[in-house]
């Protein structure tokens, strides 16, 4: 069974461009303001929309996204407001998908975890640091729910390791596209094309790249390569500096728009 | 009882194994190569052994604490001296290991985190003896605790870098420097400072201390032509319990008990005695012991001692406490400050305040088994850098 997430990478193959990814942690800038600026991407364009959990330890986040966390947490956010964040995003007729630490999953109760992805019309996880090797509940549970087990790969990811863990993924392949945490960059490595070229000869699933990219322009450069390109820290950081919440909404917007030029332009 | 010491995958039991970024996986199997292959090398285990003995001051004493003794129900009471150590503490076992295995792997920069400031010190210690570049990682709330060590630190050569994420506090400073080797892992060793994060962390930093107990063992055998009846050290990650026990979990009759931080007690919340007062979840890498709440975010953990504050610990002895070869107690505040106190008093010894730990539990379990009993304690570390706390908690003017 396909999820909503299988039939964008359908249509965006279909029109020949790259899927705009973008991620939103639950509970920011608050609870409402997140709903709302859930709204404005899928209103702006966006293919897909990740849903942070925010968690205590995020050690593959740069300051910008642990930032939003620290603010999530401190107004409360749970697992009940990732879910209900992720159904806003199905609703509005955009795939969605939760992006977690493992802790939370484990705390909540796996199956349960997974099934409630599944319920509020999510369509798969990303795990940044769950490895293949500890995945076994794991994918026992989203099988049973028919939801995508998406993993993370790196420029340091071995050819033979590619391999294995693109066998596992479902739904897209996320690569990472530089050595580092998530933070835009104002250049997106050289070692993201690469990575995206050694990722496809192992899968014919979808390749997204992540980390670093901000611009139409970077997101243009993606899109010559790879099936989708995320966009994370740059709207967190419209709405970390923004002087009122609608003023941030109004940013993440006209970016957005631009973003979703770029993924049209680059092939 | 089959003990196991942790599988391929680095399990011990359901705890341990690996819970990283895939960008890590490619440093963490080149390290487990590079410790598998020490672990038989002649040539490695020799130049270790050569700086243990001409370095570190290597096999340390033990001290029979026969004043301290009357305190403890009469119990025979056997220090061993971690404390006598070059740089103070058991620390060092580890970081000169692992400096040399860096060496190995054609690394030239090495990061640490670290709480009290032990392991910081040890490895800008390790770093200045074998030419390398150190960053230590640290939080800015125990920069400010902890500002002797921060330039003991900053005079062996090494970077500080304080960290501002978070609680400010050790478990951050884990959290900065995993990305930075997340961000550096090409050229950079993370030189972990306790039994705990990801394979092979664990079963490594235990390697590197197990000779605490090895020694431990023999000396005390030759001294009471016994094994002791049980072996106490403190539990914050679990290092130094786990280098002193280690070499007595096949002897069934000995009692192996951590002591834990019990803050200003489990029942207030504000403590870090993970296994007594935790649950099991992944923090930092690995499955254990953590302090979480029903969400599953990290709570807080708090202790008078810095190196004992923090809200993980090693797998390994999540894994023994729950195959109920080891035991674990909290030790409050309180507690912990008068068994300082009282051995700087009886013996002449001031500890480092984790160790006041495991001696105020010496003080109970003494009185339990009585006169007749042997406890062998792991004095890990000595307390010069805690004069401040315990001068501000005893109110000596300074």
């Amino acid at each position: 069974m396909s999820t909503a997430l299988d039939v964008v990478f359908e249509k965006v193959r279909a029109e020949n461009r790259a899927a705009l990814i973008a991620y939103i942690p639950a509970g920011f800038p608050s609870k409402l303001g997140c709903e709302k600026a859930i709204k404005a991407l899928a209103e702006a364009g966006v293919d897909a929309i990740e849903i942070g959990y925010p968690y205590s330890d995020p050690i593959m986040d740069g300051p910008t996204i642990q930032e939003a966390a620290e603010i999530s947490l401190k107004g409360g956010t749970n697992a009940a407001d990732v879910f209900s964040a992720l159904k806003v995003a199905s609703d509005m007729g955009v795939a969605s998908v939760v992006m977690t630490y493992w802790n939370p999953i484990e705390k909540y109760g796996v199956n349960e975890f997974a099934q409630s992805i599944a319920d509020n019309g999510g369509s798969g996880v990303i795990t940044p640091d769950l490895t293949i090797e500890e995945s076994g509940r794991w994918l026992d549970a989203v099988g049973k729910s028919g939801i995508n087990p998406i993993y993370v790969v790196a420029p340091s990811t071995s050819d033979a390791r590619l391999t294995q863990v693109t066998s596992k993924t479902g739904g897209f392949v996320y690569a990472a596209s530089v050595m580092g945490v998530t933070g835009a960059r104002t250049n997106v490595s050289v070692d993201a094309s690469a990575l995206v070229a050694r990722v496809k000869k192992t899968t014919a699933l979808p390749v997204s790249v992540g980390l670093g990219v901000s611009t139409r322009e970077q997101a243009k450069q993606v899109a010559a390569y790879a099936d989708g390109v995320i966009v994370g820290s740059a709207f967190i950081k419209l709405l970390l500096n923004a002087k009122s919440e609608q003023e941030g909404l109004d940013a993440i917007s006209a970016l957005a728009k631009e973003l979703a030029l770029g993924v049209r332009e680059g092939r | 009882m089959t003990i196991q010491t942790s599988d391929v995958l680095g399990h011990f039991g359901q705890y341990g194994g690996r819970f990283v970024p895939e960008a890590l996986i490619g440093a963490l199997d080149e390290l487990e190569a590079a410790h598998n292959a020490a672990k038989t090398d002649p040539v490695f285990q020799a130049e270790l052994a050569e700086l243990h003995r001409t370095y570190t001051g290597r096999p340390s004493i033990i001290t029979e604490a026969k004043r301290f003794s009357e305190h403890a129900g009469g119990a025979r009471i056997l220090l061993k001296r971690e404390d006598l150590n070059h740089t103070g503490s058991h620390k060092i076992n580890n970081v000169l290991g692992q400096a040399l295995l860096t060496k190995k792997m054609g690394k030239k920069r090495i990061i640490a985190e670290t709480g009290a400031g032990q392991h910081g010190v040890a490895a800008a210690t390790a770093a200045a003896l074998m030419g390398l570049e150190c960053v230590v990682y640290m939080g800015e709330e125990d920069t400010r605790r902890q500002a002797l060590n921060v330039a003991r630190m900053k005079l062996l050569g090494a970077e500080v870098v304080p960290v501002t994420s978070g609680s400010r506090t050790l478990k951050d400073a884990i959290n900065e420097a995993m990305r930075d080797w997340v961000t550096n892992v090409a050229t950079t060793h993370y030189m972990l400072g306790t039994v705990a994060g990801p394979h092979p962390f664990p079963t490594m930093v235990r390697d590197f201390h197990k000779t605490i107990g090895e020694e431990a063992r023999e000396q005390v055998l030759a001294l009471t032509g016994k094994l002791p009846d049980a072996v106490l050290a403190c539990v914050g990650g679990g290092s130094n319990a786990i280098g002193i026990f280690h070499a007595f979990i096949p002897d069934a009759g000995v009692r192996l008990i951590g002591l834990e931080a019990g803050g200003d007690g489990i029942e207030t919340g504000r403590h870090s005695a993970t296994i007594s007062g935790g649950s099991p979840g992944v923090l930092h890498g690995a499955r254990s012991y953590i302090m979480q709440n029903s969400d599953g975010q990290t709570v807080e953990s708090h202790s008078i001692s810095a190196g004992l504050d923090y809200p993980s610990v090693g797998p390994e002895h999540a894994y023994l406490h729950d195959i109920g070869r080891t035991e674990y107690r909290a030790v409050n505040d309180d507690a912990a400050m008068a068994a300082f106190s009282l051995l700087c008093r009886t013996e002449g010894i001031i500890p480092a305040i984790e160790t006041a730990h495991a001696l105020a539990g010496a003080l109970v379990i003494g009185n339990e088994l009585g006169p007749d009993a042997t406890l062998l304690i792991n004095l890990s570390g000595r307390g010069d850098k805690d004069v401040q706390t315990a001068a501000d908690y005893f109110g000596i003017p300074l």
